[in-house]
C-alpha cells in the first residue's frame, strides 16, 4: 500500500481510521476512500480561499481597469453608452492630449514635484541633524527634549492646521511654494524612527573615529548615513507618498490655480475643469496623476512595503 | 562621552525651529483660540473670554450631522474593515502560489490618490441622465432598482463612503496583520497539530492570541483614522459637504477656517478641540479594553 502522503494529511486521515477502526479494519479501500476525501476537503477549502482573495484583488483592480478604460473612450462614446461597455474598440489617446492642453495638468504635475523634492530635502537634513543628536551627542536637557518630541507625536494634525493656516496667511504666504512646504516639513515620528536606528550602532566605532580625528559631522555623513540607509529610503518613500497624495494643507494655502497640487488639481478638474462633464478627459488626469507613485511602487515594491509595516499609518 | 551642551542644541535647532514654528505654537495657540468670542480675523480683535464657541459650535446642526457622519462612518468600517483584512491576511498567509502577486496588488490603493480615485468611484456609482453607472446596472442585474449613490438618498451615499474608506484603508491592514501571521513561531502550530487539534480551534487559541497585538494596534490607529476621514467624502461628494449631509467632523473644522462658508477661526478651533477630546477619549477606552484582551 502506498504509504507516502503528507505528515500533515496523516494526521488527518490517521485519526478518522480510528475512529472507523471496527468496520474498516480488514477492507483497504476504505482507507483509501477516506484519503480521498481528506484531499477533496483540501481542494475545496484551497478553492474558497483562492476565490476569496480573487473576489478582492478582483475589487481592487477594477477602479484602475475602469479609469484606465474610460480614459481610451472618446467623449462621444463614452456618453452614448447608457449601458457602459467593458472594453473598447477604438482606443483614443485625444482625452490625454486633452487634459494637459484644457487644463493645467503638467502645471500641477511639476507643482507637485518640487513640492515633494523640496520638503522632503529638507526634512531629511532636519531630521538627520536631530536624530544625529538623540542618539549620539550627550547634552543637558536631552531626556527631556527627547520626551517633548516623543509627546508631540500625538498631536493630531488637525490641531494645528488652523493657526498654521493663519499665521502663514498673515505672513503673505498664501499661493507660495514657501508657504505650502515649511509646516509639511514637521515629522517627529521620522526622527524617532532614524534616532532608534542610529542609536544601534556601536559606540566603539565612534570613538574609533575621533581617536582619528573625524569631526561629528564627517562621522555623521561617512558613517551613520551610510549604515542606516535602508531606514533612510523607507522614510524617503513614506514622504515622497504623503507629500505627493497631500490635499488638506494645499487646499488651504492655495486658491491660485497656478500653485495647485495634483490633489486639488483635481478636485478643480472635478468642479470646473473640462466644461460639460468630460468624463473620459477627467479619468485621463487621474491616471496621470496615479501612474508616478504605482511605477515607484511596483520598483521600489519590497521597500515600499517593508517601510510601511514599518512606519505607516493611514487607515 | 564628554557633555556637549551648545552643540547638541546645534543640531537640534533646526528641528526646533520647524516644531515650535508650526506645532508647539499653534497647539497652544488652538486652545487661546477656541476661548476667544467674536474673533474677527480680518482686524485680528476679539470680544471677551469664554465658552460660547464651543456652545456655539455644538449647537450647530452642520456640527452635529458631522459627528453622527463621523460615528456612523468609525463603527461601520473599523470592524469591517479589521475583520476583511483579517480574513484576508488568514487566506493570503494559507497559500503558497501567488501570493505576492495578491499581496502587491493588495497594496495598490494605499499608493494612489484618495482623490483621483475617488473620481473613479463616484464614476462608478453615479447615476446620470446619460447612464445608470455600472454599480446600478449590477444591482439591475439582480433584480434590484436603481439607486443614485452620489446624489441620493442617506442610506446610500453614506454606504459609498463606508465602501470606499474600506477600500483605502485595507492595504494597511492587511499589510500589518500578514506580517504579524508570518511572525508566529511555528512550533505552536506543529504542537497543536501533534495533539489533532482542528483547525478552527487553533485559529482561535493560537493564532488570535498571538497577534492580538498586532490587531489592536490596528483597531486604534483605525479608529484614530476613521474619526479624522475627510478626504475620501471630499473626493466622492465634492467640496461642499455640508450641502450633500456627508460632511465630517474635520471636514466641518476645515468648512469653518477656509472656504465658502468659510472665516471663523474660533468655532474652527473649537470643532478641532472637541474632535481632540473624543479621539482621546475613545482610544483611552481602547486601551483600557486591551487590557484585558491582549497578550503580549
Amino acid at each position: 500500500m502506498n504509504r507516502q502522503i503528507d505528515t500533515d494529511k496523516q494526521i488527518g486521515t490517521d485519526k478518522q481510521l480510528l475512529k472507523n477502526e471496527p468496520a474498516g479494519l480488514n477492507n483497504k479501500p476504505d482507507y483509501k476512500k477516506i484519503q480521498k476525501s481528506a484531499r477533496t476537503r483540501k481542494t475545496l477549502g484551497r478553492i474558497a480561499v483562492y476565490a476569496l482573495l480573487s473576489f478582492w484583488a478582483l475589487l481592487v483592480l477594477f477602479p484602475f481597469y475602469w479609469m484606465l478604460l474610460t480614459s481610451v473612450k472618446t467623449y462621444g462614446s463614452y456618453n452614448a453608452e447608457y449601458i457602459p461597455s467593458f472594453f473598447t474598440l477604438s482606443p483614443t489617446l485625444q482625452n490625454y492630449v486633452d487634459a494637459f492642453t484644457t487644463v493645467k495638468l503638467g502645471k500641477y504635475l511639476f507643482n507637485t514635484l518640487v513640492f515633494t523634492l523640496v520638503t522632503t530635502a529638507i526634512m531629511l537634513v532636519v531630521i538627520t541633524l536631530a536624530a544625529f543628536a538623540f542618539a549620539r551627542l550627550n547634552f543637558r536637557g536631552k531626556n527631556l527634549a527627547f520626551t517633548l518630541f516623543l509627546s508631540l507625536m500625538m498631536i493630531p494634525n488637525e490641531l494645528v492646521v488652523i493657526t498654521n493656516f493663519t499665521s502663514i496667511t498673515n505672513l503673505g504666504l498664501r499661493n507660495t511654494f514657501t508657504g505650502l512646504i515649511l509646516p509639511s516639513v514637521t515629522s517627529v515620528f521620522y526622527i524617532y524612527l532614524l534616532r532608534e536606528n542610529f542609536a544601534q550602532i556601536p559606540d566603539e566605532l565612534y570613538y574609533a573615529a575621533k581617536v582619528d580625528g573625524t569631526s561629528d559631522l564627517r562621522y555623521l555623513r561617512r558613517v551613520m548615513i551610510p549604515i542606516c540607509k535602508p531606514t533612510l529610503i523607507t522614510i524617503i518613500i513614506l514622504k515622497v507618498i504623503e507629500c505627493w497624495n497631500s490635499y488638506v494643507w494645499p487646499r488651504l494655502i492655495t486658491d491660485d490655480p497656478d500653485y495647485y497640487l495634483v490633489s486639488n488639481g483635481i478636485q478643480e478638474i472635478r468642479e470646473n475643469g473640462f466644461g460639460r462633464e468630460n468624463i473620459p478627459a477627467m479619468m485621463a488626469a487621474v491616471v496621470v496623476v496615479s501612474l508616478p507613485l504605482i511605477v515607484l511602487f511596483l520598483i521600489f515594491r519590497r521597500k515600499v512595503m517593508a517601510g510601511v509595516a514599518r512606519g505607516g499609518t493611514k487607515g | 562621552m564628554e557633555k556637549n551642551n551648545l552643540k547638541g542644541w546645534l543640531y537640534l535647532l533646526p528641528a526646533f525651529l520647524f516644531l515650535g514654528a508650526f506645532m508647539i505654537y499653534p497647539l497652544i495657540d488652538v486652545f487661546v483660540y477656541s476661548f476667544e468670542e467674536g474673533y474677527n480675523s480680518a482686524s485680528q480683535t476679539f470680544f471677551g473670554v469664554g465658552t460660547y464657541n464651543y456652545s456655539y459650535v455644538l449647537h450647530d446642526p452642520y456640527f452635529l450631522q458631522a459627528v453622527k457622519n463621523t460615528f456612523i462612518l468609525v463603527v461601520i468600517t473599523v470592524p469591517v474593515s479589521t475583520g476583511l483584512a483579517l480574513l484576508i491576511s488568514v487566506g493570503l498567509s494559507s497559500i503558497k502560489p501567488l501570493r505576492e502577486l495578491f499581496q502587491t496588488v493588495y497594496f495598490l490603493p494605499y499608493v494612489t490618490n484618495t482623490l483621483a480615485v475617488g473620481l473613479v468611484f463616484m464614476i462608478l456609482f453615479k447615476k446620470t441622465p446619460y447612464s445608470e453607472g455600472l454599480v446600478n446596472l449590477l444591482i439591475n442585474c439582480f433584480g434590484g432598482g436603481s439607486v443614485d449613490f452620489i446624489d441620493g438618498p442617506y442610506w446610500a451615499k453614506m454606504f459609498v463612503l463606508c465602501f470606499y474608506t474600506v477600500w483605502v484603508v485595507m492595504p494597511f491592514k492587511i499589510l500589518i496583520l500578514t506580517s504579524a501571521l508570518a511572525s508566529v513561531n511555528q512550533v505552536y502550530y506543529n504542537a497543536a497539530r501533534v495533539d489533532g487539534t482542528s483547525r478552527f480551534r487553533i485559529f482561535r487559541r493560537i493564532t488570535l492570541p498571538m497577534i492580538s497585538p498586532m490587531i489592536f494596534y490596528l483597531v486604534i490607529t483605525g479608529f484614530i483614522g476613521a474619526f479624522k476621514a475627510y478626504s475620501d467624502a471630499v473626493a466622492l461628494f465634492g467640496t461642499n459637504l455640508n450641502a450633500a449631509e456627508m460632511n465630517t467632523i474635520v471636514g466641518y473644522v476645515y468648512d469653518m477656517l477656509y472656504g465658502d462658508s468659510g472665516g471663523y477661526p474660533s468655532y474652527a478651533s473649537a470643532a478641532a478641540v472637541l474632535l481632540f477630546a473624543i479621539v482621546l477619549t475613545i482610544t483611552c477606552i481602547n486601551l483600557l479594553v486591551s487590557k484585558k484582551h491582549v497578550h503580549y
